[in-house]
């Protein structure tokens, strides 16, 4: 799309499909803002009225509020961390030729396949569960106490049961920029005397920037919004432990029927969610073009 | 310094042999060129003696020293690729840098080689681009740099001109010609272009099939081909042969004819025979000649000869340039 012309074409071509978006996005989110001004609770819903900032008020003085932000940094952090490195290494293994490669492949990439509520129920009662989890029964065959994950170490767990849900994915994307890798490259790293781990740093990492970049930014979107596997696992405890913003809007709109503050605290997850996406591209984003 | 030998070097792919054992010896300072029909094994005797492969059985020597089992990066070798392959996100001086930093050289000598480098290959512009923003030559350039740096022991070359046009690749014909005269160091290049292989070489090593054919300098294989695979390889276009009774006459099983030896004439005597194709070049015509007695000719004319489609003419072979060969293709003395 080098001329001018093309350009204003591409333009009238795409328009479409961004007006569609638009639409998509900015009437939820309208509705969302409106309602965040509003008195508006299920318990009472004749006397709704006009509320002004008293939601956000609210929210904001909610001790659970910077709680709950300071585990969706932890969490989020967590996840890619694990994902990203654990991605490398696994993407590196099965990258190798090896007997029964089509197999291993499809074994590694299979977590994804299972349905995060579904995942988190297996991990809760069948691996970290103190007394006929796999954990406790490891922990017991060499003598020692099972650890009752969800209440002694919950957003670890749940930071645990989430990168094992990712981790195919970021392996997958992964794998497929490793592949892409010129063989030659590597042959010429080897001759001008590069060890092995030389070879990574130069070469296999500056090559999979971009897509280490993808995991990421696809990675932070999903994980701001992580939900499902906390309702079925600690359901936010104890007390505010493991409680993510997200789960603090689900308690306030399903537990305390308050559409209102539920509502502010949508706005104020989007708020964060652009600064976070702003930094995001910011940091990253140049390995992208 | 830069002597390697090759004894009774074989490599096999599980199952499939590619080279059954060749010996050679290639000399300090020696230009060699491996020629030899695709798939003939020219590369991977190359990556062989790089240490990109492991050999199946054998010994390679470098400089007296046994490298069989040296791994790529110790046995001072450079190579340059096909491809080029270039480190595409680094610059072209951190691309040039990249062997000497591997070294642990210092800041200072980097730099200094890199400037050399980069003036005798006309690079001194180009010093803060990335690879992908370099032409064909430049590249290629760069990666020939990055050889040169390193200062080793050979240069090694899997057909570095394939990826160029024409009128590029005679002037990096020159350059890499160039580099030798002024480096003195040994350089090993992989080609199936002969004219490369007959301007370039000191000592051209035929391949056939994994086997080295012959090995000679660029004359010795023009004048004097061992067998008639060489004979038919070196040599463009390539040699005639002629089988049967007028072999006989000459006491051989075959005969050979380059066509650049034949004179051609309207009414003279020798085979006579009828142009099937005439390629008329400027300064050569080709002629393609269907002859009852011999079968079909390809010989090469002055460029003026007003020869044609159809016409009538007769050929004769200059007799102390006819080349003998056995019933077994090798060459008779
Ligand atoms: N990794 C490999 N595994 C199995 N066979 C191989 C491998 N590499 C090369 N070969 C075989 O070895 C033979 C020689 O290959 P090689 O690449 O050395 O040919 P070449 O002379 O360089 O040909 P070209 O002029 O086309 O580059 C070929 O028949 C090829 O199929
Ligand atoms: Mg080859």
């Amino acid at each position: 799309m080098a001329t001018r012309q093309t350009q204003s074409l591409a333009r009238l071509m795409r328009a479409p499909a961004i007006i569609l978006l638009l639409v998509w996005m900015l009437v939820p989110l309208a509705m969302t803002l409106y309602y965040s001004f509003l008195n508006y609770n299920l318990l009472s819903p004749g006397q709704t009225s006009w509320a002004g900032f008293f939601n956000y008020q609210y929210f904001y003085t909610d001790p659970a509020f910077f709680e709950s932000i300071k585990n969706t940094i932890i969490l989020v952090l967590g996840v890619l961390t694990i994902t990203v490195v654990g991605g490398i290494a696994i993407a590196m293994l099965i990258d190798k030729p090896i007997f029964g490669q089509g197999i291993v492949r499809i074994l590694v990439i299979s977590p994804f396949f299972v349905m995060p509520p579904v995942a988190a129920l297996i991990w809760k009662n069948m691996i970290m569960h103190p007394s006929y989890g796999v954990f406790a029964d490891i922990a017991k065959f060499f003598g020692a106490n099972p650890v009752d994950w969800f209440a002694q170490y919950p957003l670890f767990s749940i930071i645990v049961i989430v990168a094992w849900q990712w981790l195919p994915f970021a392996t997958l994307i992964l794998l497929t920029a490793l592949q892409s890798l010129d063989g030659e490259q590597m042959e010429a790293a080897e001759m001008d005397g590069a060890p092995a781990y030389s070879r990574f740093i130069y070469l296999t990492l500056p090559h999979m920037a971009r897509a280490i970049t993808v995991v990421i930014l696809i990675q932070t979107i999903f994980l701001l919004g992580v939900y499902a596997e906390i309702l079925v696992t600690t359901n936010g405890g104890p007390g505010f432990a493991s409680t993510n913003l997200t789960f603090l809007i689900y308690r306030a709109a399903r537990l305390n029927f308050d559409i209102g503050g539920a509502a502010a605290g949508g706005i104020i997850a989007v708020v964060l969610a652009n600064f976070v996406a702003f930094f995001l591209m910011r940091a990253v984003g140049k390995n992208l073009d | 310094m830069g002597q390697i030998v090759l004894t009774k070097v074989r490599k096999a792919f599980g199952e499939v042999e590619v080279i059954p054992g060749i010996d050679l010896q290639i000399n300090d300072g020696e230009f060699v060129v491996f020629v030899g029909p695709s798939g003939c094994g020219k590369s991977t005797l190359l990556r062989l003696i790089a240490g990109l492969e492991d050999i199946s059985s054998g010994k390679i020597e470098i400089d007296g020293k046994d490298a069989t089992d040296a791994p790529p990066g110790k046995r001072g070798l450079a190579m340059v690729f096909q491809s080029y392959a270039l480190y595409p996100h680094m610059s072209v001086r951190k691309n040039i840098a990249f062997p000497l930093k591997m070294a642990g050289m210092s800041e200072a000598e980097q730099n200094a080689r890199i400037e050399n480098a980069a003036r005798v290959l006309n690079l001194s512009n180009y010093l803060d681009r990335r690879p992908g923003q370099l032409s064909g030559g430049q590249r290629q350039r760069v990666a020939i740099g990055r050889a040169i740096v390193r200062e080793p022991a050979a240069f090694l070359f899997d057909e570095p001109l394939s990826n160029l046009d024409a009128a590029l690749r005679v002037v990096m014909r020159q350059e890499i010609s160039e580099l030798h005269q002024k480096l003195k160091t040994t350089m090993i290049y992989v080609t199936h272009d002969q004219v490369e292989a007959m301007t370039m070489a000191d000592k051209i090593v035929v391949l056939h099939a994994g086997r080295v054919e012959q090995v000679g300098s660029p004359l010795e294989l023009y004048n004097a081909p061992a067998n008639l695979f060489v004979a038919g390889f070196i040599g463009s276009p390539k040699m005639n042969f002629i089988t049967g009774p007028e072999a006989a006459k000459y006491q051989a099983h075959t005969i050979g004819v380059r066509p650049e030896h034949v004179e051609v004439s309207k009414d003279g005597d020798g085979w006579e025979g009828k142009i099937l194709l005439a390629e008329h070049l400027g300064s050569d015509t080709f002629l393609k000649v269907a002859c009852p007695v011999v079968g079909e000719m390809t010989v090469r004319g002055n460029g003026e000869m007003g020869l044609h489609h159809n016409d009538t003419i007769r050929l004769k072979p200059r007799a102390d340039r006819i080349y003998r060969f056995d019933d077994k293709g090798l060459a008779l003395k």
